[in-house]
């Protein structure tokens, strides 16, 4: 037995382990608290084309897996539990609305390159799997990202919408699949699902901002989420939206023209209806920033004053905190940013930054290299040709001297759907009105030729422009094909979609770096800015005209079939019943045999012959009956009319 | 009674095949009766006709609210005097293209110009199966007078994803201008300028200034070849001409797949009527129709909505004929009968009505039988594109200044409305 002494210090000590046990997982999850950050930024920017563009960017990360547990603080735990489950090590997903204007908007900056993205939805992921098992983890992660974010991102999961590229989109190792659904409607409910990964929602800080009408009233907008995923470095979970905005200052007859007009200034609470107050309190760093682009720049030093928030050609509404300058391989200033940290506003004090103009001002973005369009040729139900056209943008005169051998290198990557039965054989290639072999203009080529009802074509090409070049087109031919009655769409007659081509210009680099003295200073915007960012545009969506079925055939077919069906079970019945042989025995017998229907009787007597007189005999005995039949058949008509008549009136 | 039992039985056939020996052997007969009932029938049909079918698809049609101003009209106005001036200034016609393009220009549309040449009228009976694409894109050196210019400007749908276009045609020429090809043009521009301001659209707005001067069918096919069947070999490389704005717009411009096309002019003074009317011309090659959704909505809003005659084309001769309205009469007193009866069946319409309806249908059986196209349209309908053309009648004298402007108001609304329905 145990002296109560002892019993009590056990039962001390005990205590002590639990209370010591405690203050260790307590200490734990003050580090995963430390380690699990969440910053937001804005990017504001002037459009040359009177609009202004809005950049959100949220960006939450996570330390391993190992290190957190299961539970998190602010990292969204549906994310971590889809990159857990299926072995994510990137993923990116777009819902996009409108098209990036590449001529007016830049198809040369960051912003383009990272952020433009096709129409609809877009989504590639790379997974860290054998390759055996990507295709069915790729299925189950299309439905639940469907699940998560409201869309029919499921239509993906089909064999003949993903494809496997290997170099044309992205260098891998046979583990990415991509996908593009470019019918997809995007609206609120997309965004809800989306803002719901943020620690303050849409309840404080920068996505406060985010007032529906706003941005829906845009001209471009696209919401994305990236996801990188790796052991060392945890996850990291990037939330972007990139909103075209017209200031709502303008009057609709200054849409517009643009010579010789002030652009039209705007601010915030133009943009928003709503300014900033305060950031989102779990946010490492809040800023927003304002852009401006080189064209600006090159200017106002035009104008011999110094790139500062209030100069000759503009003044920033609120003095920015730090202004940062981008400098490009030769050292010279190309860009600005303006920096506002959120911190020093809160609700008393709310940010609301803006830009006024004080004199006309006409610039254009940097362009791609070459403008790339698509289109279809060819008219009716049975065949046609893509073509894709490379317009030069008279860059490369400026960045590559023309001498003789050099070329630019393009590499284009496109998805065809099935039932559009593309004949890679017959790509052709036509420089500056020429038509060219295709070993000088194509570099490498590969392709997977689509599968009927089970994949769909992929083509990646790598192709080689010389310098000079003003225009050069590539045509591919294909025929049309037919689809089953159940796989037509929702409104088949107004045609079939193929998803958007990527052309990306390998040897042109968009990064951005913004040297910076302090090193605390970290902005996850910038970083990405920094990040590759190899030039590329997207072409537009296609859509063909396919053949349509009448979709009320079907009905008419089953029933012709049945009536068909019927009368001819009725016939071979009803001849496989009687003996005929026998009924006619049976009839002599009787002595009925003589005796002929009445439609016989009128052919013969229309015909001239004379009636047997036998027969006649027994046609007298047989007209009383009928002219009585048809005296009944006279009465119950003019009963029938007189009741009609009466009822009626 | 053995060999009479055969008799009986052997030589009677079946009863189908004695009724088939009955019908050939009287065959003239049949064929009469035949041809008679099916005439019969076409002079029941006017009779029997719905007013105005209108399908599920296009919805409810003037539900949308008529933009169109006067703001607009005034717009339109200015244009009118710009393109008077520009086409006084010169005889070549290039400066009415040229003011077109600034003008559209002005609205933020992308602009191109299209050059084309005369379709050469000759037979090929070796080409006949083959599509003609050379002859139009191969321009023979310094012969600049003999081609035509179009001017197309696209407006961009803002939220739209491109892949659709509506196309806006009016034809002119720059060579001989008239007060009511100006007044069409001036029509296009203020609908192009109000859509251009329109954040809403879905599908891209694509109008072509058609040159007439080879004809208005010439010009609006040989776009559409370009757009459809372009060459890349040759023909590409222009060299500067005299007119330096003129090269920047060389590049051929594309919107998507046409969804649906509106050709649209206005045409002499008439002075029969009491109100402005609208003519609709819809037949193409080959007997060929667009659906008759797009017909059924234009008469519909023009008729219900803006006050305007619809017209359909007639044969006029039809109109007069004593015996179309003998059979008129007969069988409006037989609809009425037949009223009597069963006050549902609504087979009786006046007299004056029946000749109108019998010679619109005898015009357009006479156009579909012919197959040769009505208008620019036929061009569309060849790339299975949906086209109607309108010509707008007005009943006054074309240079009164308001009473073009409310003309301008109710084209371009009725213009308007139809296209938000395509």
């Amino acid at each position: 037995m145990m002296p109560p002494s002892t019993a009590r210090r056990l039962c001390f000590l005990s205590l002590l382990l639990l209370l010591l046990l405690l203050a260790a997982a307590a200490s734990a999850t003050a580090d995963a608290a430390a380690a699990e950050e969440f910053t937001e930024e804005l990017l504001l920017r002037p459009l040359p084309d009177r609009k202004a563009l809005a950049h959100f960017h949220f960006r939450s990360s996570a330390p391993p897996a190992s290190a957190a547990g299961r539970h998190h603080h602010l990292f969204p735990k549906a994310i971590s539990q889809l990159v857990q489950k299926f072995h994510i090590s990137e993923l990116e997903l777009s819902f996009t609305q409108g098209r990036w204007n590449y001529e007016q908007w830049g198809g040369y900056d960051p912003m383009s390159t990272n952020n433009a993205k096709p129409p609809g939805v877009e989504l590639w992921a790379i997974f860290d799997l054998p390759l055996a098992e990507i295709d069915a983890t790729w299925k189950n992660l299309t439905h639940t990202l469907s699940g998560l974010f409201c869309a029919s991102i499921n239509f993906l999961e089909s064999s003949t919408a993903f494809s496997a590229p290997r170099w044309g989109f992205k260098l891998n190792e046979g583990n990415l699949r991509y996908g593009a659904l470019p019918r997809e409607a995007v609206c609120t409910e997309n965004l809800t699902p989306w803002l719901k990964l943020l620690p303050c929602r849409d309840k404080a800080g920068i996505a406060s901002l985010l007032y529906r009408p706003s941005v829906y009233k845009g001209y471009y907008h696209s919401q994305k989420l990236k996801l990188k995923s790796s052991q060392s470095l945890g996850i990291i979970l990037d939330q972007t939206l990139t909103v075209v905005l017209q200031p709502n200052t303008v009057s609709g007859k200054q849409l517009h023209s643009t010579g010789g007009q002030l652009q039209p200034s705007w601010s915030m609470e133009h943009l928003f209806s709503k300014k900033l107050s305060g950031k989102c309190l779990v946010s490492k760093s809040s800023r927003v920033f304002v852009e401006i682009e080189k064209g600006i720049v090159d200017n106002v030093d035009k104008a011999g004053s110094d790139v500062s928030s209030n100069n000759d050609l503009f003044v920033l509404s609120t003095a920015p905190d730090r202004s940062l300058k981008e400098l490009d391989n030769l050292e010279v200033q190309s860009s600005s940013l303006y920096e506002y940290d959120v911190n020093n506003y809160n609700s008393d004090k709310p940010l609301n930054v803006g830009i006024t103009w004080k004199l006309p001002l006409i610039w254009s973005c940097t362009r791609a290299p070459y403008h790339a369009s698509r289109f279809l040729m060819g008219s009716g139900n049975e065949r046609g040709s893509i073509a894709m056209s490379f317009l030069s943008t008279g860059l490369d005169k400026q960045l590559v001297d023309s001498s003789n051998d050099c070329s630019i290198k393009a590499v284009v990557f496109q998805v065809v759907p099935w039932y559009v039965k593309v004949y890679y054989h017959s790509l052709e290639v036509f420089i500056d009105g020429n038509s060219k072999a295709i070993s000088e203009v194509v570099d490498k080529i590969h392709v997977t030729p689509s599968e009927d009802k089970l994949l769909p074509g992929t083509m990646e090409m790598l192709l080689k422009f010389p310098c000079s070049m003003q225009l050069a087109t590539l045509t591919l031919d294909f025929d049309k094909g037919f689809l089953h009655i159940d796989e037509y769409p929702p409104d088949a007659n107004q045609g079939f979609d193929i998803p958007s081509a990527l052309v990306s210009f390998p040897e042109f680099n968009s990064s951005r770096s913004y040297p910076e003295a302090d090193p605390l200073f970290v902005s996850p915007l910038l970083e990405n800015f920094k990040e590759d960012g190899v030039v590329k545009s997207y072409t537009e969506v296609l859509l063909v005209p396919l053949t349509t079925p009448d979709f009320s055939m079907p009905y008419n077919v089953i029933t012709f079939t049945c009536t068909v069906l019927a009368l001819y079970f009725g016939s071979l019945l009803n001849a496989l019943r009687r003996r005929i042989g026998e009924e006619e025995r049976g009839l002599k017998k009787a002595g009925i045999l003589n005796k002929r229907g009445l439609i016989p009787l009128l052919i013969a007597k229309l015909r001239g012959q004379k009636v047997d007189p036998s027969e006649s005999e027994s046609t007298s005995p047989a007209s009383l009956p009928r002219s009585k039949l048809l005296l009944k058949v006279v009465f119950v008509a003019v009963v029938a009319i007189v009741f009609h008549y009466l009822s009626n009136s | 009674m053995e060999p009479s039992a055969k008799v009986d039985t052997q030589p009677k056939p079946r009863l189908i095949v004695r009724l088939g020996i009955f019908l050939a052997s009287h065959h003239i007969l049949f064929s009469a009766l035949c041809c008679s009932a099916g005439i019969i029938a076409l002079l029941f049909l006017p009779s029997l006709a719905k007013n105005t079918y209108l399908s599920e698809n296009a919805l409810i049609p003037g539900s949308a609210n008529p933009l169109f101003s006067s703001e607009d009209v005034t717009e339109a106005n200015k244009f009118i005097k710009g393109i008077e001036a520009a086409a006084g200034e010169s005889r070549g016609g290039m400066e009415m293209s040229k003011f077109i393009v600034q003008q559209m220009k002005d609205l933020g549309a992308e602009v191109c110009y299209h050059e084309f040449l005369p379709h050469s009228k000759h037979f090929h009976p070796l080409k006949f199966f083959t599509s003609m694409t050379n002859d139009l894109a191969v321009r023979p050196n310094g012969t600049y007078s003999n081609s035509g210019t179009n001017t197309i400007g696209i407006i961009r749908a803002p939220r739209g994803d491109g892949k659709e276009a509506i196309v806006l045609v009016t034809p002119y020429n720059p060579q001989r201008v008239q007060a009511n090809e100006v007044l069409s043009l001036a029509l296009g521009f203020s609908v192009f300028s109000l859509l251009s301001r329109a954040a809403w659209l879905s599908k891209d707005i694509v109008w072509l200034s058609a040159d007439s001067q080879f004809g208005e069918y010439t010009a609006v096919s040989a776009w559409l070849n370009q757009y459809h069947n372009p060459m890349f070999v040759g023909g590409v490389k222009h060299e500067p001409d005299g007119i330096a704005e003129k090269a920047e717009f060389t590049d051929f411009k594309r919107a998507g797949t046409m969804a649906a096309a509106l050709i649209f002019k206005v045409g002499e003074t008439r002075n029969y009527g009491d109100r402005d009317s609208v003519t609709m011309y819809a037949e193409a090659s080959n007997g060929q129709m667009p659906n008759l959704d797009l017909l059924n909505v234009v008469h519909y809003l023009a008729v219900h909505r803006q006050g305007f005659r619809v017209n359909i084309e007639t044969i006029s001769s039809l109109l007069s004929s004593a015996w179309l309205r003998a059979i008129a009469e007969v069988i409006h007193t037989l609809g009425s009968i037949l009223r009597k009866i069963n006050p549902d069946w609504k087979l009786d319409i006046t007299a004056s009505d029946y000749v109108e309806g019998t010679a619109n249908l005898a015009s357009s059986i006479y156009n579909q039988a012919l197959g040769v196209p009505t208008g620019s349209h036929g061009a569309f309908r060849d790339y299975q594109v949906d086209a109607v053309s309108l010509e707008f009648s007005p009943t006054f004298y074309i240079r009164n200044e308001n009473a073009k402007s409310s003309f301008l108001v109710r084209g371009g609304r009725s213009v308007l409305t139809g296209l938000l329905q395509a």
